[in-house]
């Protein structure tokens, strides 16, 4: 009830005896080098950091994938908003009076994807004889799709408090991957000192807090070892906006073979996304991006290239979809161009191509009965009441789209192994307790693990505990992202707490405490037996199931002012098994409503670099009269591998709003193929492609794009 | 500055100007109403004041002097709009809730549909996509507008 | 929040006249009303005022009162009360649309029409419906109390004729005759801040008022006498189109918003044209 009662604390809600604030100077250029620093105000009572306080032993780097970030800026500044120096204060007032004077020598920056020469990675999918598919196709349809940035907008915005603790620190915070950042403190501080992250109750995620807290704890621990003292950082709604990770902005560029009839017999993709001045997750972006590219469809023929670029903007990141909502957007949205050209209904044109149980994906995977194509696009067309309306859609003005889609759960390929994620069930003296790290972000975590263990057990839900998510207490489950935190972590615990089950016979927990004292089983992520990836080729499993989606949009054009108007917005998801349905359609309807904002109203304006638009009256998120009828039906075709069957959830839904509301905007005749869909936009795609492509372009990136001339695409 | 905090008179020695946010939660150590983002944007710092919902983010402290100042702390732990809240999941992260609750408290008994979501245009919540927090709202007064498969309800904001 | 508030002070009249006379003796003070433009600016560092005054608890400022023909509306009126206030919905019910739509209901408790024009931001919602209606502002100082009719009220970009030591006390709406009519075109459907905003009254010459299509909300004449001289409505957008000086900023374009305020003129046109 924390959450209702206003008792739940989150990372500004914490106090601590002596507690300092903390705050970030900033670079204001998008590339050049730092010339000098001055500070200008009465030291007295402060503490400042700059790189020269990384300690002997450690290193000044944020470490993740690739440990190219640095944790303070030494010379170089790559990006507008790059950390460079910490200060901290007793009070809030001076230390927000301070000024710090940054002197710089600046150099000319990139801000273009295509025109950018630094490649962050590079990624090929290959399937079958792609010249051989097009020669056996009757008709070729190419296009070009954009996506532009999205910001999370969690509302509760980033903040730790970072506590010396005894040679280290204890690092509270709203974090969505607490040994992830448990090891970018370690690798920044070096030696062996203590580090202790807890994750505090956390306003919203949804990515945007998987790996950019873990720059803000190494600037918090900082502080808080050179001043011995707790320090608190939390940032403000604009300085969140403006510095920390945004979902990467997307190109992409569709070529496909197609018999008459509709079946396609070559596809040809190329992506690029930007992924600003640092690598940070963008590498699995991309793959996850990649391996999404060709959508929901079989095809024996088919070229997947990819690359996501260094541009000098802040870092882009996590979130929710992570690569699959942009490229299944342009997947989509050309599924509707090849539609119009064959003059062939759009639903029978994906009915034909969907994947069915026994078809290869992409990168070969053969799927198996849990695939979910077919029935999640006839539920949804009729649940929507689709074709009825679609028919009387001449008199009622109003636009209907359809969008086919699927998302695979957890890491990519052999990225569970590696994680070896684990988890534990213990039997206490008032009943069970389950110890993960995974996060509750809102998505339901602790009810939906508290209930698969309490099924497997065999006790009631009430007798359930959930150990406080403190990485000196639960194993390290792997970060509550990727769609996993049922189906991989779930699994685990299902597994624990099966083998609970089988040695307490028929005690209770309490009873078999009273007899035999504590027991706690602990047990790893197996992968599935069959499951085989090869990470060079990007050839076999890539995941080791699929959610599958289909959403269909009823919307409205706004005559006078173009605006979209969604009227309602039919889900349907194929989850494998509900553990939680009103958590479950929980995670379908927010999807949906986020899926909806990045279609039509969320909007990242570019100028120089950073964001021109950085506070929520200029950056909308939907309010409750821009959300239309959310419809959810979730079906369940079991993956036999998951917990009671179920599948990951949590990213699905966001990938098919977008493409289904633009295809709703075409079904009105209008030639749209980039989101955000302002209404500035709609207005210009109802008269030149050229005009809509370059007003895409300059706000996502402050200027035309290289290499692809407007409206030729 | 004396005025009415949940029901018990509060005397606060504070700045006039400062925030009535910061007053109730550094001050006061009421830590239940929330700061999204400090332009009156996001409802989350809501709060009501003689009984009205009002943004806690822009309100000086001269501002409730003498009034009847209501935080989700007011509401104790069991609410019937609470308890519908946390049934309906119409909390997921929670950190809209407080802000939501107090104005979904200011709605009235057995707001429509449409009431209901014109009355909390003023409240963002990134998690549920609103469709929880009606049902939460609508299943206290008894209320629930029927939603049909096939029901073309045209307008969601008429 | 930003703001140093140690260094900051606030000024708390009992009366509108010892408000009028700390404004005589000081006038830096910046005039709080409701606070929901302060403290946006308090909370993002970017006001600069140190000295402030709180017009919160002035209630005469708050009044709404018919006086014969002319609507007289308190400059502390805040919006809620204006959409609840009988005589504003029978006399100037664009009046209660424009309430209605600037932001959700917490800022519609707080803002107030006096803070709106004051504030004197293009894009002020309630500004357009005030210049069609022909309103005239009334200011007062210690000396002497003077009325500028809202067409002469503001001379560029949140610039106005309002002396440091003037405060608004009310905006009198003279008698309307036609129909009313109001259209915002916001950033999204609710708590938006404007890209175009119109208002207009038709009268036997139209008289239309546009906002965020230049710096300053505005009247256009030419576009009027056109109407009122018998043009097509074609050529009507036509004049507008050149009469209007839109721009580019983060939220929209000035394509964007001179076409579109051709689109909204002419439903203004189409909407009120079968009235007998």
């Amino acid at each position: 009830m924390g959450k209702a009662t206003g008792k739940a604390l989150y990372a500004d809600d914490l106090t601590f005896p002596g507690m300092l604030h903390g705050r970030t100077i900033r670079a204001t250029i998008p590339r050049g080098r730092i010339t000098g620093v001055r500070l200008d105000f009465d030291a007295a009572g402060f503490t400042v950091v700059d790189h020269r306080d990384i300690p002997d032993g450690g290193r000044n780097i944020v470490s993740l994938i690739v440990d190219d970030q640095p944790c303070l800026v030494e010379r170089e500044v790559r990006h507008v908003a790059e950390p460079v120096l910490l200060l901290a204060h007793e009070s809030r007032e001076a230390l927000l009076a301070a000024r710090v004077h940054l002197e710089y020598e600046e150099q000319p920056p990139v801000f273009d994807p295509l025109a950018s020469d630094a490649v962050l990675k590079e990624l090929l999918i290959e399937k079958g004889d792609l010249a051989r598919g097009f020669e056996r196709a009757d008709l070729v349809v190419e296009g070009t799709y954009r996506t532009g940035h999205q910001e999370h907008v969690y509302i509760e915005t980033n903040g730790v408090v970072a506590v010396p603790e005894r040679d280290g620190v204890a690092l509270y915070g709203s974090i969505q991957c607490p040994f992830y950042v448990d090891r970018a403190l370690r690798v920044m501080l070096g030696g062996s000192r203590h580090v202790r992250v807890v994750q505090t109750e956390t306003g919203g995620g949804f990515g945007g807090k998987e790996e950019y807290p873990s720059m803000l704890a190494c600037h918090a621990a900082l502080l808080a070892l050179k001043s011995q003292r707790p320090v608190k950082i939390i940032y403000d709604r604009v300085e969140d906006m403006l510095a920390t990770t945004k979902r990467h902005p997307s190109v992409i560029r569709h070529r496909t073979g197609l018999t008459k009839d509709g079946r396609i017999t070559a596809m040809d993709v190329d992506v690029v996304i930007d992924g600003g001045a640092y690598v940070t997750l963008s590498p699995v972006v991309l793959s996850r991006g990649g391996i999404h590219a060709a959508g929901p469809y079989r095809c024996a023929n088919t070229r997947i290239r990819g690359r996501a670029m260094f541009t000098n903007t802040p870092p882009n990141g996590a979130f929710r979809g992570f690569g699959a909502p942009q490229t299944q957007f342009a997947m989509e949205v050309h599924m509707e161009r090849i539609a119009e050209q064959l003059g062939m209904d759009p639903v029978q044109l994906r009915m034909k191509n969907a994947l069915r149980p026994g078809d290869t994906t992409a990168t070969g995977q053969t799927l198996a009965g849990d695939c979910s194509a077919q029935r999640v696009l006839r539920e949804a067309v009729k649940r929507s009441g689709y074709r009825r309306k679609k028919a009387r859609a001449g008199t009622s003005g109003r636009g209907f789209g359809v969008a086919l889609f699927y998302h695979g759960s957890g890491f990519t390929g052999s990225g569970e192994l590696k994680l070896a994620s684990r988890a534990a069930v213990e039997v206490t003296a008032t009943g069970v307790r389950l110890l993960v790290s995974s996060t509750e972000i809102g998505q339901g975590t602790r009810t939906m693990h508290a209930q698969i263990v309490a099924d497997a057990v065999g006790v009631p839900y009430e007798q359930v505990e959930v150990a406080p998510v403190d990485t000196s207490i639960v194993p390290d489950s792997g970060p509550t992202v990727a769609s996993r935190t049922c189906m991989v972590v779930g699994r685990i615990l299902e597994r624990c707490a099966r083998e609970v089950r089988e040695t307490l016979g028929d005690l209770t927990p309490q009873q078999y405490f009273a007899a035999h004292g504590p027991l706690r089983v602990e047990k790893q992520h197996e992968p599935p037996g069959w499951l085989t990836w090869d990470e060079e080729r990007y050839r076999g499993d890539a995941y080791a199931t699929y959610a599958w989606g289909c959403n269909v949009a009823e919307i409205e054009i706004q005559p006078d002012t173009y605006e979209i108007r969604p009227i309602r917005v039919t889900a349907v998801a194929d989850i494998g098994k509900a553990i939680h349905p009103a958590l479950a359609t929980g995670q379908v309807e927010g999807g949906t409503a986020q899926g909806i904002g990045f279609a039509t109203i969320e909007q990242v304006v570019m100028r120089n670099g950073a964001m021109a638009n950085a506070q929520l009256t200029n950056y909308t998120i939907p309010t409750t009269l821009d959300t239309p009828v959310i419809d959810v039906v979730l079906l369940e075709n079991p993956f036999p591998e998951g917990p009671f069957g179920a599948k990951g959830l949590g990213e699905l839904p966001i990938d098919g709003p977008a493409p289904a509301i633009v295809n709703a905007v075409r079904s009105l005749g209008i030639d749209l193929r980039e989101v955000p869909a302002t209404p500035e936009v709609v207005m210009l795609a109802a008269h030149s492609r050229a005009a809509v492509e370059q007003h895409h372009d300059l706000l996502t990136y402050g200027a035309a794009l290289s290499g692809v001339s407007p409206g030729t695409s | 500055m004396k005025f009415t905090l949940n029901g018990s008179e509060v005397t606060v020695e504070g700045h006039p100007m400062a925030r009535l946010l910061d007053v109730l939660r550094l001050d006061l150590g009421l830590t239940g109403t929330k700061e999204g983002c400090g332009e009156g944007e996001c409802g989350a710092c809501t709060v009501l004041v003689d009984g009205a919902p009002v943004c806690s983010c822009l309100e000086p402290l001269a501002h409730v002097e003498g009034r009847d100042v209501t935080t989700i702390e007011g509401l104790g732990d069991d609410h019937p709009l609470q308890r519908a809240f946390m049934q309906e999941i119409g909390a997921q992260c929670g950190i809209c809730t407080p802000g939501m609750v107090l104005t979904a408290l200011s709605l009235g008994p057995k707001p429509s549909l449409a009431r209901i979501r014109e009355g909390l245009a003023g409240n963002l919540c990134r998690c549920t996509g609103y469709e929880a927090i009606y049902r939460a709202i609508q299943s206290v007064s008894g209320e629930r507008d029927h939603r049909t498969p096939d029901a073309d309800t045209g307008d969601p904001r008429s | 929040m930003r703001s140093a508030l140690s260094t900051r002070e606030m000024v708390r009249p009992r009366t509108v006249r010892d408000a009028l006379a700390a404004l005589r003796d000081d006038p830096t003070l910046q005039p709080i009303a409701g606070g929901t433009d302060v403290y946006v600016g308090l909370n993002f560092g970017t006001l600069p005022a140190m000295r402030f005054i709180d017009l919160w608890p002035l209630e005469p400022l708050r009044r709404i009162a018919p006086a014969g023909e002319v609507l007289s509306i308190g400059a502390l009126a805040s919006f809620s009360a204006i959409m609840r206030s009988r005589a504003v919905r029978s006399r100037l019910p664009m009046l209660v649309e424009a309430a209605g739509q600037i932001g959700g209901v917490q800022i519609q408790n707080r803002g107030t029409i006096g803070g709106n024009i004051a504030n004197g931001s293009p894009a002020g919602d309630t500004l357009p419906v005030l210049a069609a209606a022909e309103a005239i502002v009334v200011l007062r100082s210690a000396s002497e109390e003077r009325r500028v009719p809202l067409s002469r009220y503001y001379t560029g970009y949140r610039a106005s004729v309002r002396q440091p030591d003037e405060l608004i006390v009310a905006i009198e709406v003279p008698a309307q005759s036609g129909a009313q009519w109001f259209r915002k075109v916001g950033t999204r459907a609710a708590q938006a801040i404007s890209k175009i905003v119109m208002a207009a009254v038709r009268d036997a010459t139209p008289r239309i008022a546009i906002g965020s299509v230049g710096p300053t909300v505005v009247r256009v004449p030419r576009t009027e006498s056109a109407l009122a001289n018998g043009a097509s409505i074609d050529e009507a957008v036509r004049v507008l189109e050149q009469e209007i000086t839109p721009i580019d900023d983060v939220r929209s374009t000035a394509g964007y918003r001179r076409t579109v305020s051709g689109n909204l003129l002419r439903r203004f046109w189409a909407d009120t044209g079968a009235r007998p």
